[in-house]
């Protein structure tokens, strides 16, 4: 069972390449139950059109 | 075209004043600008090189160039070399949009070659993380799960924030806290659409160190954008 630290590695590490099928449902798992690791997808997933925005790449 | 042959001026057609290095930002005799451009340029080329249009758009490179650089004359000289690219080449963009994805897209090529430059020169090494993770660490327990008080918050609709000039400029502010190796990666995987494999090579680190310094990075700046934005309402 992950924890919030890992969950946060993971959420991360997703952004730059495609985890196993493994990984991908036990951080399902772990999103489902918790709101901050929620949050902070959807904040890097924010940071990340903010660059694009920021690089001229609307 | 090539980049390097765009970079300096071409015989016979008129340099405009904000062409110029010795002229300063935003200062420019940009009535220069103003004379007919050579062939007959369509109204959304003309749009586009409007003396607003350009400063604007200057504005945002040079923010771009400068995070990366982190040298002021660097910056400009890339920004300038982007623009005289595109001065030349003026008659074929239909419009401001179209300019800007061009420009920038030269930009993003130059500071590329810069970066991979001092990559094989290095004259210094870059500032590694400093430590200062120490902020983010301590918003888990011992278990490894959010502090009740320290978890992210919902940030709404953040989207809209993008069109608000006050937000942009936290947000820089909250990137140049990072430490140089840490914005480096950074800005190679999400401003210049690095893979992380050819990070790890250019910059010669593991690619699994790549990913824990772009989490890092992505940690900090993410924290830094809550408090100093999201959590001020
Ligand atoms: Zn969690």
């Amino acid at each position: 069972m992950l924890n919030c630290k890992d969950t946060t590695r993971l959420l991360s590490q997703q952004q730059d390449q495609s985890l196993s099928l493994r990984r991908r449902m036990a951080l399902r798992f772990h999103l489902m139950m918790c709101s901050g690791c929620r949050n902070y997808n959807k904040q890097i997933d924010f940071i990340h059109k903010a660059c694009r925005r920021f690089s001229g790449k609307e | 075209m090539s980049l390097h042959t765009a970079c300096y001026p071409v015989p016979g057609i008129p340099i405009p004043g904000w062409l110029g290095y010795t002229v300063g930002y935003f200062s420019g005799p940009f009535s220069v600008m103003r004379e007919p451009l050579q062939s007959v340029a369509n109204q959304g080329a003309e749009d586009a090189f409007s003396e607003a249009a350009i400063a604007a758009l200057r504005h945002d490179m040079l923010r771009f160039a400068r995070l990366q650089l982190r040298e002021e004359a660097a910056a400009e000289d890339a920004v300038q070399e982007a623009l005289a690219a595109a001065y030349v080449a003026r008659d074929g963009f239909a419009g401001r949009s179209q300019l800007k994805t061009w420009v920038f897209s030269i930009l993003r090529n130059k500071i590329i070659d810069i970066l991979r430059q001092r990559t094989r020169h290095p004259t210094q090494s870059l500032t590694a993380d400093d430590g200062s993770d120490m902020e983010v660490e301590q918003l888990f327990n011992e278990k490894g799960m959010w502090h009740r008080q320290k978890r992210p918050t919902d940030w709404g609709d953040p989207e809209t924030e993008l069109d608000n000039t006050q937000f942009w400029r936290i947000f820089e502010l909250c990137l140049d806290e990072l430490a140089e190796q840490p914005a480096r990666v950074f800005s190679m995987r999400e401003f210049l659409g690095f893979e992380t494999a050819e990070i790890c090579a250019e910059l010669g680190i593991s690619e699994s160190n790549c990913w824990v310094i772009l989490h890092r990075a992505r940690s900090r700046l993410r924290l830094c954008l809550e408090k100093e934005w999201f959590a001020q309402g």
